[in-house]
Parts: C-alpha cells; structure tokens; sequence
C-alpha cells in the first residue's frame, strides 16, 4: 500500500468547487468560519463576488442557503459534518429538504477520523438523520475521483443533498474514467460466499479485507454503497440473493445509517444474516485517526472477522 | 409624498380579517391573534408597495416577502386571495385534509407563498439569503421578512441579522409585529426582547418604529426605506394581538384557539359585516 496515493475527500471538494466555478457561474459557496479546514478557501479567492463567509452561525448559514437557492443559486454550504447534520438539523428539515431548496450540504470532517478534536467534533449520527428527511440525496464518497465526480452529478441536479466528506487522507480507489450516477452502487470485487456493503472511507479497508480473507479462501463480493439515499435496492437484494450474508461498513453509527438502510432492504426482499461494522452507539474520544479506527472497530481487521462470523 | 386611498387599505384589511377568521373558524384551528394583529402591515405591503403581479406569481424582479411568522398566514392567504392570487373563496379549506392551505406556508403548494415557514426565526434568515443573491445579481428588489416580537427570541434572528448588516442589504427589510403577546404571556415577561429598535440599531439596522395599524404611518415607513442606502432596515410595528375584534385585542389566549360560531358572528359584526 506504500506506493497508493492518498488524497482527503475535502480536498477533492475544494478542487471541485473551483473547477465547477468556471463552468456554472450560479455556483455560490458559503462556509461557517472553516473555510480553510473544509476546503470552500479555493473557491474564495477564485470568485469572492460568489463565496459568503457565515461567520460562526451555521444555523444561519443554511437558512440564508436555502433563500439563496431560492433565488436561483446552486448552494454548496459547509461546515463540520456535525455542525451541519447535527447543529443545523431542523433548519435542514424543514428550510432546505421541506422546500427542495438545491442547496449541496457539504460536509466535512465526518466520523472518527476528525481524530484529536475528540467526541464533540465526531458526528456518527448524520448520515442516519440526513436519510430521515424526504427528497434528501445523501452520499458519502470513498475517495477523491468518487467525491468530484458525484457532487458533479449533484450540482447538476435540482434538489437537496447532503455530501459527507472526510478530514484523513484516504486511498484513491477508482481511476479517473470509472463513471458514477448518484443512487447505483458499484460493485468493486465479485464474490459469492458473502458480500461486504461499505461507505465513505471504509470502502478501502473492504477491499483490504477481502484481500485478507481470499487468502483464507473465503471469496467476498465487494459493494461501494456511496449512495446512502437513494439506496440502490436492486444491488443490495441480489447481492443477498447471490452471497447469502451481507456485512456492513461505515464509520457511523451502527445505528440507523448503512447497516439500517440495508437492513430494511434485506429484511423485506431476502432476509440473510446482516453483521454491521461501525461505532458501536457510543461517544469516541481523542487520538490519531488510524488509533481511533482500531479502538472503535472500525479497521479491515474487524470487517473481515465480521464476514467469517456471517460465512461461519 | 404618494396620493393614496387609506380608506381602501382600511376596507381591504377588514375583509383580510373576516376571511382569515372564517377559515379559522372552518377548520376550528389555527392562529387567529397573531393574523389580526398582521394583517394592516400586509394589505399595507401587497396592496400598496410591493412589485408583484398576481397573474404571474413567479416574475422575475419581484419584490418577496417571507412570513417569518407563519403562523399568521391565515392573513397571509387572505391577503394573497384578495389581490388575485387565487379565489379568496379556496382558503376555507384551510387546515383541512387534502387542502393547498397548509396551517404553516407551504410555498409549493400555493401561488405567491415566497417561503415555507412555521419554525420561527428562519424564515428571517432565509430572507437575508434571498437579498444577498438578489445583491449578488444587481436586482433592486426588496425582501421583506415579517416576524413576531417573541420570534425575537431565537438566536438565528440575530446571526442574520449580522449577516444582513455585514453585507449592506439595503434592499431587505425586516417588519416586526410586535404585538407584545406570545404563547405563554407577555413578551417581555416570558423573556425580553425590548428595545427591539435599539437592540438592531446596535446590529446596524435602520430603524424605524411606526403603529402597525395605521395605513398611513405603514405606507410612510415602507416608502422612506427606498431611500435608505447601504444599510438593512427594521420597521417595529407596534400592534395588538387580535386587533379589530374587541373580544380578542391583547388576550394570549387567542394566540391559536379558534372562534365559535357565536364569536365569528360576533367578530364579522364588529369589523363591519360580510359585505
């Protein structure tokens, strides 16, 4: 792995922001006084007449989204995953999702690996209560060439999404002509005695998991569910259909995100053993990111022990 | 100085308030305090200043209004009905299953609503982010954000209105209903919000003060603030829950209790008859 590049999905954001400036000149982004550490910095010194500094007010920041969208504009608001999905949340509800404001929730520093900042900065609750809110598109891209390419089908798309983007640098999985339509999942690796559903950053360490374990003969389809909404239903029942057994993976709660979305498919199309590998309905703490992932469970390592469970 | 018939503005609100009432009245349920004491400041703005056009609610370069307070809309729909909107008629099926007529604003569902509300403080928010794209886009239409007094209270009205501030919006306006009530009492005991006008001074606001029930002073205020340059403006509108029916003036009971078959009556009686 020594040689695999390693790129932040916030940096691929604000790459993105700043390419996608030039072509769409209705592209405004706002930023809740982080704009260097959620990447919207770029986009503010290549179009200031297009960039709204919030100031600390993230509320405010995604109410005023939701008028500026209404006005026409196409909105990418950012801040902490856990300020905006959390903090912001019922303004989200009900100024953005209720209306269908095309307002692009951006936000960075989700899950654990936000890292020494500790628990208060460490949301594994958004991707659950962003799935909650009707027409919210949520996905959670596994690595930089993912993350440009659906939030350009995103901003090209009327509507309310949320995009959740990680702080650590991350594997870049995908080369650059792999094609990505948000809600169709891909399957990464086939396999036929279970299959391992991942999102976000854990998508890689599925892929080192199946590693391990074909090593041990055991043959595991691998599945980038970067859409957690809407959910590609037809991919995950014929993966319960064809493997049998499903594990889950995502650093978010085991509650309520991945593991429960699929869970809800599965349970009414084709009920198979689903095992969920995420944050176990606790708080995390501070530390460096690949300690946190360790501690919580969160590792190739814990993935692949949750797969021999399912295959027995 | 603009040539204006105030006793036509009088007329309309005191058809504003029998409909709004009867709605309420119709689905036994809604806010009728709170519409009685907004309903002169939006005759005031949809019948005298703002640049709309009923025939095509979505004109591009209108003037907006956001009812903050969606509660009130009642007042709102009606206002909206009388100048063409719709069939003033079609609100009476306010708040009842199948309906456009949403007990808070749904802007989807009904022709000339600006903004889906009911959770106060945002829709004063979004207001503010309506007047930065229309900055952003050098338009010269205003936005009006219309709020309680007790809608003060949450802190989002005060993260906008730095925004609002911070970004010279000159052409947003933000109208306070201060009528002085809120659910559980007087504003000011419940948790003060006064001096409404000084406290957004300090946020850098122009600031006007003006009785919400007069068509002339109303129509006063909202003409110097085209005047107004570089800076937001507050009007504080002083008014009364429930104004026009004596029963309901000043009583936070009638925040979001419907009338009776005898009180609408008697409200209807009050405001002159149903013409």
């Amino acid at each position: 792995m020594a040689d695999v590049k390693k790129i932040a999905t916030r940096a691929a954001y604000g790459e993105f922001l700043v390419e996608e400036g030039a072509k769409r000149p209705e592209l405004v982004a706002m930023s809740a006084d982080l704009s260097g550490s959620n990447k919207t910095d770029g986009f503010e010194k290549a179009y200031p007449e297009r960039f709204i500094e919030c100031g600390i007010s993230e509320q405010d920041m995604y109410a005023q989204a939701a008028g500026l969208a209404l006005s026409g504009k196409v909105v990418c608001a950012s801040t902490f995953a856990m300020f905006a999905a959390g903090r912001a949340y019922e303004i989200i509800r009900n100024s953005i999702g209720y209306t269908g404001a095309n307002v692009k929730i951006c936000a960075t520093h989700g899950g654990i690996t936000v890292g020494e900042d500790g628990a208060s900065h460490q949301t594994f609750e958004d991707l659950a209560l962003m799935r909650e809110i009707p027409g919210m598109a949520v996905v959670n891209p596994a690595d930089a060439v993912s993350t440009k390419a659906l939030l350009g089908k995103l901003v090209g798309t009327p509507g309310p999404a949320y995009v959740r983007l990680g702080r650590a640098n991350v594997p870049v999985i995908y080369d650059e002509n792999q094609t990505f339509e948000v809600g169709k999942a891909i399957t990464l690796r086939e396999g036929s005695d279970a299959t391992i559903i991942a999102t976000g950053i854990m998508v890689s360490e599925a892929l080192e998991a199946a590693e391990t374990l074909s090593e041990e003969g055991i043959c595991v389809r691998v599945i980038d569910m970067h859409t957690i909404k809407p959910l590609d239903a037809e991919t995950i029942v014929k993966a319960a259909e064809e493997t049998g057994a499903i594990v889950t993976a995502e650093e978010h709660s085991v509650l309520g995100g991945l593991g429960g979305a699929v869970a809800e498919v599965v349970v009414r199309s084709c009920p198979v053993r689903v095992e969920m590998v995420g944050q176990q309905d606790t708080f995390g703490e501070s530390g460096k990111p690949a300690d946190l992932l360790k501690k919580y469970g969160m590792t190739a390592e814990d993935i692949a022990a949750a797969v021999r469970k399912v295959v027995k | 100085m603009k040539e204006r018939n105030y006793t036509e503005l009088e007329n309309t609100a005191r058809k504003v308030r029998i409909n709004a009432l009867k709605a309420i009245h119709r689905a036994n349920s809604g806010h009728p305090g709170g519409s009685l004491s907004v309903t002169d400041i939006l005759v005031a703005l949809y019948f005298d200043h703002m640049n709309i056009d009923p025939e095509n609610p979505k004109m591009d370069g209108r003037d907006r209004l956001v009812l903050s307070k969606g509660h009130a809309v009642p007042a709102l729909y009606a206002t909206l009905g009388e100048r063409g909107y719709f069939d003033v008629e079609e609100m009476m099926s306010l708040r009842q299953i199948d309906s456009k007529f949403q007990g808070h604003p749904n802007m989807n569902k009904v022709p000339g609503i600006e903004m889906s509300t009911g959770s106060l403080g945002q829709g004063f928010s979004v207001a503010v982010g309506m007047a930065i794209a229309g900055k952003m886009d050098s338009s010269s239409a205003k936005v009006f954000a219309v709020t309680g007094d007790g809608e003060l209270q949450e802190g989002i009205i005060w993260e906008a209105a730095m925004a609002a501030s911070k970004y010279k919006l000159d052409n947003f306006v933000a109208i306070v209903d201060a009528n002085g009530l809120q659910i559980d009492g007087n504003v000011d005991d419940v948790k003060k919000v006064a001096p409404i006008d000084e406290k957004f001074a300090a946020f850098g606001f122009n600031t006007i003060t003006c009785d919400g029930h007069s068509m002339k002073e109303l129509c006063e205020a909202l003409d110097s603030v085209d005047h107004e340059c570089g800076r937001p403006t507050v009007i504080v509108c002083r008014t009364h829950k429930g104004q026009g029916v004596s029963f309901m003036t000043d009583q936070a009971g009638w925040h979001g209790k419907a009338p009776n078959d005898e009180q609408l009556a008697a409200a209807i009686e009050e405001l002159g008859g149903d013409r």
